[in-house]
């Protein structure tokens, strides 16, 4: 076992503390470490999307992520969109019956925040071309595309 | 996964002197989206990984219409293709940072990473190529450049030797009249590893009727990159037109040595070269004219 | 009756309940769960397809601190031969058990061999590498076709063919060989104006559920057995864990969790058994297992890879006369393929007097092939589509109206032996024929030189019932607290408790679903064969008819009458003048008799074959072969849609996996057999940039044999895009394809460019 290191991070808005090992991934280190199991392990290696969190705002996969790497850096997990309400992409999502399974859904949520802030206004293609790395196996992508929409209209008409 | 220590870099010079007195046994950390997933499948090992994103050199990211580009190593491609006057001067380089990956993949991934994980389908290192990119490499010797068409050794190698680290490219400013394009043939439309790919750039005469410079680059049909200097060579003089892009892309595809794997076969990579080297020069005059 | 019922709940679109917890990360899936102190497992797997074991040493395993179990095949006691249904399928106990646990073999790349459980992840993957193990490597099987030659190597030594009921002599390949006969197929053949044969190949393909399995188990001191895991079935993983390790039945809990996905590859067992084994040998501390990737792809799942010959033929009026299908499925290591759901489907939306089906299910060195959505569907419909495209072609006959002329209908005789009750497949056909889609004009390439084409298919599934149990308590709020026993994978908590609140008047939001263990609730079959929302809701139902009753005592004790004379209407009961709501007798159930507790336990029956017509638009890049899904629009009869959006989202996900299947999906292996593209990078599933909006039509006709009409929607929808697609590559290029997928390569050799 190689040593521990600790490492401060601002995870969801809250300052953290916590102790891994450098082979540890962030993604390990959410879910073993700090409880945090919304992000799923799909893949393990970039390829599902199913880890997806925000990195200083900005979109990777925590599988490919070392724990040590969030040292003073702020991250956005899935249990961090809700405030007192859901967020619109959340309840798009289940309005619109965009998740099956759900297995897939917290990365797609992480991942369509990330789209809606970039671009408030994306068009078909430019959703399913920012979503092409979160696999979903259940809906066909059909109803979370729609959700997507949705939600950055509503929050286009709020802004 | 195996046990390593961890080391952020915040210098060129401690990046190297780990990397000089470690040899092998370190292994270069930049976006991870390679190196993270060879350390956990077991196909590289490491004693130490040495973090170079907080070192400011490889971050560098700069243009001066004298000087041209400088890319720091460690300059993931969402930096790369969120700069729109980047975009406008080296759209190639676009087609190559927003095709890595999915969206995740290019919050993390970087230029240095894929030229140095070397493999023959990376998708940077084609339009590099054509480009005429120059790498910038650091040990404790000091700097030197070298060309980047020289700097695959063969897959998963580079001329890289022990304590040397990657530090920037630089591309020289665009020609007038000029274009390139990276296009890749993929199965999928994302996500995707390329079965052939073409990076070209071309420069035409100032009524843009004729070729006056080009460079053509293949992946994924050769154990390195395959630059193709004859097929660029043979455009050069030649009137813009079918004629003249489709004989570039048979000289192309008879450089082609591709092999059968699993994404793709020997037979349809070598026909796939012909097709991507002319669809990639179609892209590139277009962008020549515009 | 059914046709004029009117519906409050049924058929509106009401949030999940589960939902809020899966769109803020907080439900709970099987690699989420945490115990007091926790062991994570890792498996050790065979490099090799095919080799002897001759011995395993775990001793520098063993030694390495932190590591507090390891197993390895003398872990497992014998398992019993006996062959049980469970699942969707059969399982025999003593291969399942081999296939947890190798004992004297290695019978596929990634068959486990060893496990290991440590303090954590990490170390347990170290010991692994410190395991020994001695292998004689022998030559693999890896084509169906070759390992039905009498001179192939042979897998399973024990093995015998059952050639149409009689047990072969000599050791081979073949697990069986049967055959269904309807009429006369020769003299049918002899009489045919028009007579089309054509081969298939189709590849190994995998469920591509993005949650890896999982298992979380304690074995304890008092020999008991709880299991946490990701399952469609747990009573058929109890029946598994309890055979498997010889633990009685009732000694084994086994709780599901939040499931990512199955589609069939979560029936069965892989992980729990050994997790419950190292805890047994860990001092009873819990073990989790998960696998990766790599480990899914190479060791659960897949469906099997195929070769058919379909013939048919028609005469000049168009009418199919004759069938003959020859098919052949990969078990894998194991026997057991779906061909004989394979053989089901293959004709089953056609009405022939004269079929014949040959069918064979054969052992390769490849894990044991699992079900997958509509179990050997997809690729026995790909032929069968395709020869009667061909077919329609000869006879200049429009497809959807050869369709329609041959569809089967009420009171046919299906090839392979069942006579149809009242089914609605030419519905499906007329509902394309009337769709925006298909009477809009094709559209037009995105590049010079690409081609586009149109393309109809069909497909049948036969849809299960199966039993099942569930519970309610009736709180003093009026609310409903609901106990089901189905796996839920995609919406069914609200799709039964719509039924529920349907049944006994109140609103949906007043019944609170939950689902159950197999220790809380009654024994309930898999979900699979589209059989929950179908089997669970009559017993949802059911419930509520007891319920009512039950309220019904409570209202007559109030009013000191008898419950028979207590009229029920939606959620008022009534007796003369006297009225009361069922809330507010709810409130009341203290004073009229104490609380009132229901469950139910049915064996359901009456699940009706459901079928499917659709019709896609494709642009093929002819210099590249490269396929690009243009529009896509799928008919499907679904009985009755409880909530129509998740009925949608049925089809739309079958019809994408379809995709998938038909333009991508595959099993690389090399010659040795070792899979090469364990990866979702290279087992190329279907992106959302890959697919467009996948359109609905839902056809309702109902099935009178259910209270509200239900019918099974989730599996039909993935059994006609193969087909579909290759006749739309036939009308965009004029070229018939024959094998799967229908990769860009793979189109390019169809065209002859390479
Ligand atoms: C899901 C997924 C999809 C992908 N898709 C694509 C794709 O479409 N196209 C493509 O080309 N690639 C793809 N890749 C591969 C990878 O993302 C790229 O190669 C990427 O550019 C690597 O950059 P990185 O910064 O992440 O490299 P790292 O993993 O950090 O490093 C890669 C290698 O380079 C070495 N290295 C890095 N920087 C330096 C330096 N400055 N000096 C010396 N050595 C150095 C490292 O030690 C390591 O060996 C994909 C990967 C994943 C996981
Ligand atoms: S688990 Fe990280 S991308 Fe799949
Ligand atoms: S909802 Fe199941 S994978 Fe997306």
């Amino acid at each position: 076992m190689s040593r521990k290191i600790s490492v401060s991070a601002t995870i969801n808005g809250q300052e953290n503390e916590f102790l891994c090992e450098p082979r540890q991934s962030l993604l390990e280190v959410l879910r073993d470490v700090l409880n945090l199991t919304g992000a799923k392990e799909g893949c393990n290696n970039g390829n599902c999307g199913a880890c997806s969190v925000l990195l200083d705002g900005v979109l990777v996969n925590s599988c490919l992520v070392l724990g040590v790497e969030a040292q003073g850096r702020s991250i956005t997990t899935v249990e961090g969109l809700a405030g007192d309400e859901l967020h619109p992409l959340q309840r798009q999502f289940l309005e619109n019956a965009a998740l099956q399974c759900g297995i897939c859904t917290p990365g797609f949520l992480v991942a369509s925040k990330a789209l809606l802030e970039k671009n408030p206004n994306p068009t078909e293609h430019e959703v399913r071309y920012f979503l092409a790395g979160n696999l979903c196996r259940c809906t066909g992508y059909d109803k979370i595309v729609k959700a997507v929409m949705a939600a950055a209209e509503e929050m286009r008409a709020k802004a | 996964m195996q046990a390593f220590s961890y080391v952020s870099a915040k210098s060129v010079s401690e990046a190297s002197a780990i990397l000089a007195q470690e040899g092998d046994n370190a292994k270069v950390l930049s976006g991870g989206t390679d190196i993270i997933v060879q350390l956990r499948e077991g196909r590289r090992s490491a004693h130490v990984v040495v973090d170079v994103k907080a070192i400011p050199e490889l971050n560098e990211l700069s243009y001066d219409a004298a000087a041209g580009l400088t890319i720091g190593a460690a300059v993931p491609m969402h930096r790369i293709y969120g700069d729109a006057k980047l975009a406008a001067l080296y759209p190639g380089l676009m087609d190559s940072a927003t095709l890595i990956g999915g969206t995740a993949i290019q919050g993390r991934a970087t230029l240095g990473g894929n030229v140095c994980t070397a493999s023959p389908a990376g998708d940077a290192l084609p339009t590099l190529i054509a480009l005429n990119a120059r790498c910038v490499v650091a040990s404790a010797n000091g700097t030197r450049e070298i060309a980047i068409e020289n700097f695959f050794a063969g897959p998963g190698r580079t001329v890289l030797q022990k304590g040397d680290l990657l530090v920037a490219f630089k591309l020289p400013a665009p020609q007038p009249n000029s274009g390139a394009a990276y296009l890749r043939f993929i199965p999928r439309n994302e996500m995707d590893i390329a079965v052939v790919s073409a990076g070209v750039s071309v420069q035409l005469s100032a009524d843009k009727s004729t070729f006056i410079a080009a460079r053509i680059a293949l992946g994924a049909v050769a154990p390195t990159p395959l630059f193709v200097p004859e097929a660029g060579a043979a455009l050069i003089g030649q009137p813009v037109g079918a004629v003249a892009v489709n004989a570039a892309a048979e000289i192309a595809k008879a450089a082609a040595r591709p092999i059968s794997d699993m994404r793709g076969s020997a037979e349809q990579r070598k026909h796939l070269s012909a097709v991507m080297t002319k669809r990639t020069l179609e892209i590139a005059i277009e962008r020549a004219r515009a | 009756m059914i046709e004029t019922q009117e519906f409050k709940v049924i058929g509106t679109r009401p949030i999940r309940p589960d939902g809020i917890d899966k769109v803020t990360g907080r439900a709970q899936y099987g690699a989420d769960i945490k115990l007091q102190g926790l062991l994570y497992g890792r498996v050790l797997r065979s490099p090799h397809a095919h080799a002897r074991i001759r011995s395993v040493d775990v001793s520098a395993a063993e030694k390495l601190p932190g590591v507090k179990a390891v197993i390895t095949g003398r872990d497992f006691p014998a398992a019993s031969n006996e062959t049980v249904h469970a699942g969707e399928g059969v399982v025999n106990f003593s291969y399942l058990s081999e296939n947890l646990m190798a004992q004297t073999r290695a019978l596929y790349h990634g068959h486990v061999v060893a496990a290991v459980a440590a303090v954590d992840v990490h170390i347990a993957e170290e010991a692994l590498k410190l395991i020994k193990v001695d292998y004689e490597v022998l030559t693999p099987v890896l084509d169906v076709i070759e390992a039905m030659r009498d001179d192939s190597p042979v897998v399973l030594q024990e093995v015998r063919t059952d050639e149409l009921g009689e047990k072969g002599t000599k050791p081979t390949n073949i697990a069986s060989h049967g055959r269904h006969d309807l009429g006369d197929v020769d003299k049918a053949f002899a009489n045919a104006a028009v007579i089309v044969e054509r081969e298939f190949v189709t590849g190994t393909v995998h469920q591509g559920y993005i949650e890896p399995q999982n298992g979380t188990a304690i074995s304890s001191m008092d020999g008991s057995i709880t299991a946490w895991t990701s399952t469609q079935s747990a009573w058929d993983e109890r029946r598994e864990i309890s055979e498997v390790l010889k633990v009685p039945l009732a000694m084994v809990r086994v709780i599901p969790m939040e499931i990512g996905g199955g589609f069939g590859g979560k029936l069965n067992a892989y992980l729990e058994p050994l997790a419950a084994a190292l805890s047994r040998k860990a001092g009873h501390q819990p073990v989790k297992l998960t696998m990766s990737r790599d480990e899914v792809l190479k060791a659960t799942g897949p469906t099997s890879a195929s070769v058919m010959r379909v013939k048919m033929g028609a005469d000049k009026s168009g009418r199919i006369i004759a069938a003959y299908a020859w098919m052949a499925y990969e078990a894998g290591a194991f026997p057991g393929s779906p061909i004989g759901a394979g053989a089901a489907v293959i004709f089953g939306p056609y009405r022939f007097e004269n079929a014949r089906i040959d069918y064979y299910d054969v052992i390769v060195n490849k894990p044991k092939a699992q079900a997958y959505r509509a179990p050997g569907g997809t690729n026995a419909a790909y032929a069968a589509e395709v020869v009667v495209n061909d077919l329609a072609e000869k006879l200049g006959i429009d497809p959807l109206e050869m369709r329609l002329k041959n569809g089967a209908r009420q009171g046919d005789r299906r090839a392979d032996g069942p006579t149809y009750g009242p089914i609605a497949y030419l519905e499906t056909i007329e509902a394309i024929k009337v769709s925006a889609h298909y009477n809009s004009p094709k559209p037009a390439p995105s590049r010079l030189g690409n081609k586009v084409g149109r393309g109809v298919a069909s497909g049948y599934w036969g849809n299960w019932d199966g039993r099942s149990s569930a519970s309610a308590v009736i709180n003093s709020d009026g609310r409903v607290s609901y106990l089901e026993g189905s796996t839920d994978i995609g919406g069914l908590r609200a799709s039964l408790a719509m039924q529920l609140a349907e049944t006994i008047g109140l609103k949906y939001e007043d019944i609170r679903p939950m689902m159950g263990d197999t220790q809380t609730v009654g024994f309930n079959d898999a979900t699979g064969g589209s059989r929950s929302t179908y089997g669970s809701g009559m017993a949802a139902h059911r419930l509520g008819l007891k319920i009512i009753a039950e309220m019904q005592k409570h209202a007559a004790a109030l009013w000191d009458v008898q419950p028979e004379q207590v009229n029920v209407k939606g959620d008022v009961y009534s007796c003369g003048e006297k009225a009361i709501t069922f809330k507010e007798l709810a409130g009341q159930l203290d004073e009229t008799g104490g609380p009132i507790s229901v469950s139910v336990s049915l064996d359901t029956k009456g699940a009706l074959p459901t079928f499917a017509t659709q019709v896609v638009d494709v642009e093929v890049d002819v210099e590249t072969g490269k396929l690009q899904i243009l529009r896509y629009t799928a008919a499907q009869d679904v009985g009755r849609a409880i909530h129509p959006s998740y009925v949608e989202g049925q089809i739309q996900g079958g019809v994408v996996q379809g995709l998938g299947w038909a333009m991508h999906e595959e099993y690389v292996y090399d010659k040795d057999g070792h899979l090469l593209n364990g990866s979702l990078l290279d087992y190329r599933m279907p992106t959302a940039l890959d697919m467009p909006m996948i359109d609905t039509i839902l056809v309702e006709v109902p099935n009178p044999n259910h209270p509200f009409g239900v019918k099974g929607v989730g599996e039909v929808p993935i059994v006609p895009p193969a087909g579909a697609l290759a006749n739309a590559i036939y009308d965009a290029i004029g070229v018939r394809m024959n094998v799967l997928p229908m990769n860009p390569r793979n189109v390019l050799k169809a065209i002859g460019t390479i």
